[in-house]
């Protein structure tokens, strides 16, 4: 009856520590309690920074910077030249797009961006990492075979239409701005921003709606 | 073109819709290393590498090519430039770890859990 009696204890012990967080979970407590009191972070600032970006942010800033650029020539001109100046313009830089490189598809080039070393992304502008941009799949494959990984996304690219593969750095982040659907010269910046998806900023997407899929 | 392999490609856009942050804690690492760069605690470039090679890590040491591995690999990425930039030792940190765990198991569920004078 040892293993039964085992098992009836190990349940009792699980059930009254159910609460208990995981092995994770403690350390980032462990962390966050010592930083604090360190003077390193506050913690008013990091449930500030969790609830913007789990909700607030999300791609809806690099929509507004893409729809601004088909709208305004002279800003997408700057875009160009100097992304980090342009969308400081529109009070959306942080530390991670500093510097940033906004790269224009054409009927020629498709861009994609990737980081091949970790995760580095623009996420002051487009939210949060997707989890398909962090895994190592998409960090080697993006580069040796970026045409394999766009099919996969749906993105069937002519033979004549070249891809740029950008890797995003710790001082470098891309952004893509893809091109303007057709029959959507009358639509406002507001109507134009929501046709803007996330993945067609990263370049997993090419070819957009001219109708919004309920937004970004 | 040639088409994708099926199954080696698919995963990828599987994970599409998947919702960024499976639990707080993932939320909250990367709240931490992103106000650390920008509190001049680390730099940008020192954050990335110390990412990166925990990553590397975890894909050497065959783990699923998934959030959690990756928000894994984050958190171990976090505690060694904390070690290494702010200043605060392994050792404390695991012993900090303990504490909460003591606290936890101390306190009643749905009472707030505090962690106690040491």
């Amino acid at each position: 009856m040892a293993s039964f009696d085992s098992a009836k204890v190990a349940e009792i012990h699980r059930q009254l520590h159910a609460h208990l967080p995981s092995e994770s979970a403690l350390r980032v407590k462990a962390l966050e309690s010592l930083l604090v009191e360190k003077g390193m972070v506050k913690s008013e600032n990091l449930d500030a920074w969790v609830e913007a970006y789990s909700d607030e942010v999300g791609p809806k800033r690099g929509a507004h910077v893409v729809a601004k650029a088909w709208c305004d020539p002279d800003f997408r001109a700057r875009l160009l030249s100097d992304a980090a100046s342009a969308i400081d313009e529109l009070g959306y830089l942080g530390n991670a797009t500093a510097h940033l490189k906004a790269v224009e598809n054409t009927d020629q080039v498709h861009n994609l961006v990737v980081c091949t070393l970790c995760s580095c992304y623009p996420f002051s502008l487009l939210g949060i990492a997707p989890n398909w941009y962090k895994t190592a799949a998409y960090r080697s494959r993006a580069v040796r075979d970026p045409r394999g990984v766009l099919a996969e996304f749906g993105v069937a690219l002519n033979e004549d239409v070249a891809v740029h593969v950008w890797d995003s750095t710790a001082e470098l982040r891309y952004l893509v701005v893809p091109q303007q659907p057709a029959g959507t010269e009358d639509l406002s910046e507001a109507e134009l921003a929501k046709l803007v998806t996330r993945n067609a900023m990263i370049g997993t997407e090419r070819d957009l709606s001219a109708r919004p899929k309920g937004g970004v | 073109m040639s088409p994708p392999a099926e199954g080696a490609v698919a995963p990828l856009k599987r994970m599409d819709g998947e919702p960024v942050f499976d639990a707080p804690w993932q939320a909250s690492v990367m709240a931490m290393a992103d106000t650390l760069v920008a509190n001049d605690v680390v730099t940008p470039k020192a954050w990335s590498e110390a990412l990166g090679a925990a990553l590397k890590e975890a894909q050497a040491a065959g783990e699923p090519d998934n959030a959690e591995t990756y928000y894994k690999a984050a958190l171990r990425a976090l505690e060694r430039v904390v070690e290494s930039h702010g200043g605060i030792p392994a050792a404390a940190l695991n012993a900090r770890r303990d504490a909460w765990e003591r606290a936890y198991r101390a306190t009643p569920h749905g009472e707030p859990v505090r962690l106690r004078e040491e």
